[in-house]
């Protein structure tokens, strides 16, 4: 008798099946990884002006997309596709299997990391050669970038799996997550620059990850200098490790102990 | 040992008794079919040993495995069983074998997958993806992937429903094949010459409660009904129902003088019999 393969081996090998089943959806490919490109080409050739010394609308809206991107292909994505998989059958026919609930969590983390790097290096990329993004220079702002993204990443997924059991169906779920991804994009300051937003928009989005996230990846992209202009006059970098921590801990609490197989 | 040990299980949902105190026993190696009309309880028995739902009361033995246990256990546990449910489908964008190919991987000994492949008769679509396949076809591969792992006990739920007469044919070889294997199988169908077919023993589900549970033949009394003999009496079609058939055929063979017109001598089918038993009559 052989052992039952490990949980993480498994993981492994459904985050290879989930990327070839996701690449093989060219409607959502274009979608998701394309997307932010289209944003950013839009909204780089209509603001033009420099909202700060040396800071381009640009150069603050790459740092707000990346942030967003990590809402979108995390969150958004997992919460609206689960409650598909859900509504075929497909997690009903995996929960009878030995294949362990961790192994599905890792096979999306991996998928999302995936898409995740593929959506930078193309926002990066694109707002490098056509609109004059700067990359920072500092090592240690490349070393924020890094713990950033994997734990926002890390939260994103642990959101999505999580808010996957709020949709009654597969069919009604973006109608679901859409709107919230949309408001918290406008509230936490990746379309509109954060400051200008009325106050109690301001606070309502201090308490979701995405006005973190973004306001994490402005530390990485825009100038020092640039951290007075923010509501609290710093970065504040450390509330934003540890607000992140704590949503992750709220994403895999509800993952672990309310992830719904089967349709009720 | 058996493979399956049910006592005084009762599952309710809100107001309505879904299942009421039933109690089964499956023996390891047994084909037995599960038949009931919809709203039995058939589904809910089967997905609470299969470890799907949770139970009111009663005591469930799978593999001598309580399905409700969770962790490593039940890993182990999954890990010999085989689940093939009612109506699954995916996005359909991975081909048939990278689909059982996935799948074969998550248990310690599969079965090789073109073996797998071939004996659900689609080596000719190995390479197609699902999406283009047909029902039937789907359906072949949802049981592909619930005997890849190689299963000790393996669930069937109405297996053959949209299959054409000879794939339901080439389904029941199969089926065959592995009770060669010593697989036990539990198999609800609407089907009542499938579970004819291939049942050594039938269980009828109706309101919550198992009414019977005998072999195919001798379900309800059947082996010993009354046989109806029915001929051609001029214009006139009569029949007789009676407990010696070969006596009432042998006076009529007097009576013609050899060759009775239309003779037709019939014993109840296992759909009469089952029909009877959960209270519907013939129109």
């Amino acid at each position: 008798m052989n052992k039952i393969p490990s949980a993480i081996s498994l993981g492994i090998r459904r985050g290879g099946l989930e990327i070839k089943q996701f690449s093989r959806q060219r409607e959502s490919v274009v979608f998701t990884l394309l997307f932010p490109v289209i944003l950013l080409i839009i909204f780089g050739s209509v603001f033009t002006d420099t909202i700060a010394p040396n800071v381009t609308f640009s150069q603050y809206f790459v740092a707000g997309m990346i942030a967003s991107g990590l809402v979108n292909t995390g969150f958004q994505a997992l919460a609206i596709t689960i409650p598909l998989e859900r509504d075929f059958g497909a997690l009903k026919r995996l929960r009878g299997t030995p294949m362990p609930a961790s192994s599905y969590f890792i096979g999306k983390a991996i998928l999302v990391s995936v898409s995740m790097i593929i959506q930078i290096l193309m926002l990066l990329g694109f707002g490098a050669i056509f609109f004059g993004v700067d990359m920072p220079t500092d090592i240690n702002k490349w070393i924020t970038f890094t713990w950033l993204t994997l734990l926002g990443s890390a939260c994103s997924t642990a959101l999505g799996i999580a808010f996957s059991i709020v949709p009654k169906s597969g069919r009604g779920a973006s109608a679901v997550v859409s709107p919230i991804v949309i408001i918290l994009q406008f509230f936490s300051g990746v379309f509109l620059i954060f400051t200008q937003l009325p106050s109690w928009m301001q606070q309502f989005a201090a308490l979701f990850p995405l006005k973190w996230l973004t306001q994490g990846m402005r530390s990485v992209f825009l100038p020092d200098s640039f951290a007075t202009q923010e509501v609290a006059q710093s970065w504040e970098t450390g509330k934003t490790l540890l607000i992140l921590i704590i949503w992750l801990a709220i994403g895999i609490f509800f993952s672990v102990r309310k992830f719904k197989w089967d349709r009720d | 040992m058996n493979a399956i040990e049910v006592s005084g299980l009762t599952k309710s949902y809100g107001a309505v008794h879904a299942v009421r105190g039933i109690d089964l026993t499956i023996k390891t190696g047994e084909i037995f079919a599960l038949l009931g009309p919809n709203g039995a309880g058939k589904t809910t028995t089967v997905e609470i040993l299969e470890g799907f739902r949770t139970r009111d009361a009663g005591d469930v033995r799978v593999l001598g495995f309580d399905p409700h246990d969770e962790g490593s256990a039940a890993r182990q546990w999954r890990n010999r069983i085989g689940i093939v449910l009612q109506s699954t489908s995916d996005s359909g964008d991975l081909t048939v074998i990278e689909t059982i190919e996935h799948f074969s991987g998550y248990y310690s000994n599969p079965r090789n997958v073109d073996e797998v492949i071939n004996s659900v008769g689609l080596s000719e679509k190995s390479g197609s993806l699902i999406r283009k396949l047909s029902g039937g076809q789907r359906r072949r591969l949802d049981v592909a992937l619930g005997i890849v792992g190689n299963p000790e006990l393996l669930f069937l739920d109405e297996p053959t429903t949209g299959f054409d007469p000879e794939a339901r044919r080439a389904f029941w070889a199969l089926i065959e094949r592995l009770r060669g294997d010593g697989t036990t199988i539990l198999l609800t169908t609407h089907y009542l010459d499938e579970a004819e077919a291939l049942a050594d023993r039938v269980g009828v589900i109706s309101q919550g409660e198992i009414i019977e549970v005998s072999t195919p033949t001798n379900l309800g009394g059947r082996s010993t009904a009354q046989a109806r003999v029915s001929w051609r009496d001029g214009v006139e079609i009569k029949s007789q129902a009676t407990d010696n058939p070969t006596s009432v055929v042998s006076k009529l063979t007097a009576q013609f003088n050899g060759e009775i017109p239309e003779l037709t001598v019939t014993r109840p089918s296992l759909e009469d019999i089952y029909l009877k038993m959960i209270g519907v009559t013939h129109e």
